[in-house]
């Protein structure tokens, strides 16, 4: 069973989407409303985080091999400007996708073995990378415009 | 000189007892006795007094309450009966004004306009009209906002039209397009002529709108006086008369409301039948108010359970209820959130629509209402859905214009995005009217800098050179009300008329007249080459924007200035259906919400994203309200070791914004010449600080000097009235408000936070 190891795979994903959040929120701290908003979904996915640590454990032991496969780098470092802000909420926004898929993921197998906690953690959390992810391209629409068109 | 009575000193004015219609009385005061006089109403807040200027030898001698005026039955207040001297102000602009070697110089129209054409022509050939903002305000007529929102959105097409309501209305209008699908108060003034109890959020309305709280004094001396429930961290005027008075810890607004929400519902004090039958969302408002208990609610406000109670009582069982919030509300943390849940308080009672049940969504300023409505902020004309394709199409061929000159692929710029696009230099031109963020906006010291930026074109059109025309780089004077014709709308949709009185001063010239010629010099054209804007008087402008209004809520096509003329003021909506104007709305209880009808698809209350057309067309409420939940959260700046205060900011009953009019006006300057710092006997005594004493208030952001006023607080806030400025007085002695307050605002509605930030405070 694999479960483990895709767990760990989202885990990896809530925490570097926890750490992406907070280092827009204080590189585009003169956007104010960037700043608190970043911030604020940092702690959500850092939530998400908690809420992983009893299912880490429960399937721990039926972690396959060869986890490190499963991860990889999603964001490196803020950019600067009115056209890095957007590319870094375009980078946030495809961490939303990669952390909601794996949530889907998870959740089919929650299905599939009963285990009523998890599902509801699922859904729980999946309902909130929507709000992430539905934030960031009101966000991201509001700003390309102004970014790619009128300013130098 | 003879007045009816000493407003001054005597705020309110005698009392005259009711119960179901209002008695009149009629408050004047002139300088000199009138040659005649002309219909109008008052302008210096949001209650749209009907008033009759008083004139004589062609200048304003004083006026009188119009009596048979709905919103006020011939009552003025200090505001109304002595504002209008400012207009014969000595320091009245009367000539353009450019900037030149670093210095303001006169000017002729001719140059003035020419120069605002011919940058803004260069910034659109270079940079498209998005880097071309408008900052406007509070004050215009609707004749005025809608030359201005069409020459903006259909002309220019830039999506950066907002201004000094953002700062005052935007969380109104928000919570109401959120709760009923579109913007609309559903109730009236006269619903406080039999109501059983009201409920006042945040909303210091004895010093705000004095006639409105006149009304409310006028029961409490009658038989069947309404109970009182105020919510302020102060013992305003207001709270002075309230049955309970809860006074929450700053930015708590929402933890204590839910709270009260919770006990309705655990009292099973609630509607069962409206809520299944009109309405949407009630389990998750459940769910999510369950935890707060007044316990819980006393713990983390400051507000005892049991005087919690004793509100969620009074509340619970009148028959009927008037709620009204205001920038306690709206500019405070979590602003939206809280305003919707004075929303759910009527929708779970089933109190809407019907007389005696009102929710005031109030606003600040006297003319907001018709920014929002006209489309010179960031809403669409008739409170259409910048999301919906058949709306922008409506709109375009009213116009006559391509659809896509209309922007609309993100929602309009808000204000506070305007400033920081200013600041990052992608807007190049700001065009500021009628308001003074110089001293309004918070963090003035970033305001400042942003004005005076190098490559920033700052226009500003006012009456008076204002802290802000200061700094502009055109200034074009203007005419001001009693000096041009026009028609604006009070917060319980009453229309009303108010006619030139007078000239205005030197080449002073209405605001109205100055749009016209900017879209005539700038060629603005239909999609037939025609002139865009096909009107060029008042009334043509006004019947325009009844076409414009037509089939909308905000329906204005059975007014005209002929009906307007003579009588009271009207509520729209007025059409064929109700010709006389319209005391509720919902009265079918049928809502807003059709997604083809609705102003918005709605948002995350949490972090103001916009929900998309099509997850609200899979869940269409149909005309059912909307309930929407929000848990508490904590402000961004909390006190702490180094800034252990709260500080919070407000109005006092003499002044009006920036007293560029109020200040002008010698009876109200000399009632309230200076500001002050009001804190509590406990935290005066630990500073050693006695009454009168000055005191420096000091945040992250900056730091204010003004005398001490003890008492009448709750002991760790500090507050101070945000009226005054530099405009009289040294501006390197630094004493306005917004010195300290905080750059952030609320996630959905975009008001800026003015309620809350950490200071500190010492004897100076
Ligand atoms: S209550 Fe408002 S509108 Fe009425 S007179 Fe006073 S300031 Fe003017």
């Amino acid at each position: 069973m694999h479960l483990g190891n895709y767990l760990g795979l989202l885990d990896n994903s809530e925490k570097q989407i926890t750490k992406a959040f907070a280092q827009v929120s204080r590189h585009h701290k003169d956007e104010p409303d960037i700043e608190q908003m970043c911030q604020k979904l940092s702690a959500w996915s850092r939530e998400h985080q908690g809420k992983l640590v009893p299912y880490l454990q429960r399937y721990a032991e039926q972690q396959s091999t060869e986890p490190a496969r499963l991860k990889h780098e999603l964001f490196s470092a803020p950019r600067s400007g009115s056209l890095g802000l957007i590319r870094d909420l375009h980078d946030l926004w495809l961490l939303t996708q990669e952390v909601q898929l794996s949530w889907t993921v998870i959740q089919q197998a929650a299905l599939a073995l009963r285990d009523e906690d998890l599902k509801a953690t699922c859904a729980f959390c999946s309902a909130r990378t929507k709000r992430q992810t539905d934030w960031l391209l009101g966000r991201i629409k509001q700003a390309a415009p102004q970014a790619l068109v009128v300013a130098d | 000189m003879s007045e009816t009575r000493n407003a001054i000193q005597d705020i309110w004015g005698p009392r005259t007892p009711y119960h179901g219609a209002w008695p009149v009385r009629e408050d004047e005061r002139v300088t000199e006795t009138p040659d005649h006089w002309v219909q109008s109403a008052c302008v210096l807040c949001s209650n749209g007094c009907g008033l009759d200027i008083g004139v004589k030898d062609g200048r304003i001698v004083g006026v009188r309450g119009r009596v048979n005026d709905r919103v006020n039955h011939g009552r003025l207040g200090p505001k109304g009966l002595h504002g209008w001297e400012a207009n014969h102000s000595s320091d009245r602009l009367t000539k353009p004004l450019i900037r030149r070697n670093g210095q303001l110089e006169e000017a002729s129209w001719d140059e003035a306009m020419r120069l605002i054409v011919e940058r803004s022509q260069e910034l659109i050939r270079q940079h498209t009209a998005s880097a071309i903002g408008f900052y406007t305000s509070g004050q215009l007529f609707i004749e005025e906002y809608y030359t201005l929102g069409v020459l903006g959105k259909a002309g220019l097409g830039t999506p950066h039209m907002d201004g000094n309501t953002r700062l005052c209305t935007a969380t109104a209008g928000a919570a109401l397009k959120i709760s009923f699908g579109t913007d609309g108060q559903p109730g009236s003034y006269n619903d406080l002529n039999t109501t059983e109890a009201v409920l006042l959020v945040g909303h210091n309305m004895a010093s705000q709108q004095t006639v409105l709280w006149t009304r409310i004094l006028d029961r409490l001396a009658g038989p069947n006086p309404p109970q009182l429930v105020v919510i302020d961290p102060r013992r305003t005027y207001t709270a002075e008369k309230a049955t309970v008075h809860l006074a929450p810890r700053a930015g708590t607004n929402l933890a204590v409301l839910n709270g009260l929400i919770n006990l309705l519902i655990e009292a099973d004090q609630i509607d069962h039948a409206f809520i299944k039958a009109h309405t949407v969302g009630f389990a998750e408002l459940r769910k999510t108010v369950e935890k707060w208990t007044p316990e819980r609610v006393e713990h983390l406000t400051g507000v005892p359970a049991e005087k919690l109670l004793a509100a969620a009582r009074i509340l619970g069982t009148s028959k009927t209820l008037v709620s009204t919030a205001l920038q306690g509300v709206y500019q405070s943390m979590q602003a939206t959130a809280a305003a919707v849940q004075i929303n759910n308080i009527h929708l779970i009672r089933g109190l809407i629509g019907t007389p005696g049940n009102a929710i005031l969504q109030m606003n600040g300023q006297p003319t907001s209402q018709n920014t929002r409505e006209c489309g010179a902020d960031g809403d669409l004309p008739g409170f259409r859905n910048w999301d919906n394709p058949d709306h922008i199409e409506e709109l375009a061929r009213l116009w006559n214009v391509h659809p896509d000159k209309i922007p609309h692929w993100a929602p309009p710029t808000h204000a506070m995005q305007i400033w920081r696009y200013c600041e990052t230099g992608s807007i190049k031109l700001l065009w500021i009217q009628a308001t003074n963020p110089a001293v309004s906006m918070p963090e003035l010291a970033r305001i400042r800098r942003i004005l005076q930026q190098k490559d920033l074109l700052v226009v500003v059109q006012d009456a008076f050179l204002t802290e802000t025309a200061k700094l502009a780089d055109v200034v074009l004077p203007t005419a001001i009300w009693g000096e041009k014709t026009g028609t604006f709308t009070n917060t319980d949709r009453t229309v009303h008329i108010s006619y030139q009185a007078i000239n205005p001063p030197g080449e002073a010239r209405a605001d109205f007249d100055i749009f016209l010629d900017y879209a005539r010099r700038m060629d603005f054209r239909d999609k037939d080459g025609q002139p865009l804007i096909k009107w060029s008087t008042p009334e043509e402008a006004f019947e325009a924007w009844k076409a414009c209004s037509k089939g909308r809520p905000c329906d204005y096509s059975g007014l005209s200035y002929e009906k307007l003329t003579g009588g009271s003021g009207i509520q729209w909506p007025c059409n064929e259906q109700h010709p006389d104007g319209t005391e509720h709305l919902y009265t079918d209880h049928q809502f807003n919400t059709h997604a083809d009808y609705c102003e918005t698809y709605g948002y995350d209350l949490v972090t103001g994203a916009e929900k998309q057309p099509e997850e609200y067309k899979a869940n269409d409420p149909k005309g059912n309200a909307i309930i929407l939940a929000a848990d508490y959260e904590p402000p961004h700046e909390e006190p702490d070791a180094e800034y252990p205060l709260w500080f919070t900011t407000g109005r006092i009953v003499y002044h009006f914004h920036t007293r560029t009019k109020t200040g002008r006006a010698r009876a109200l300057q000399e009632a309230a010449p200076e500001g002050f710092v009001q804190l509590s006997a406990e935290d005066a005594a630990r500073h050693g600080i006695a009454a009168g004493d000055l005191v420096t208030v000091e945040s992250r952001r900056g730091k204010v000097t003004e005398p001490a006023r003890i008492g009448d607080i709750e002991p760790g806030l500090v507050f101070m009235p945000f009226h005054y400025g530099y405009w009289d007085h040294d501006e390197h002695d630094k004493r306005a408000a917004n010195e300290l307050t905080l750059t952030e605002w609320d996630p959905v509605s975009k008001q800026p936070h003015f309620k809350y930030a950490a200071v500190r405070i010492r004897k100076a």
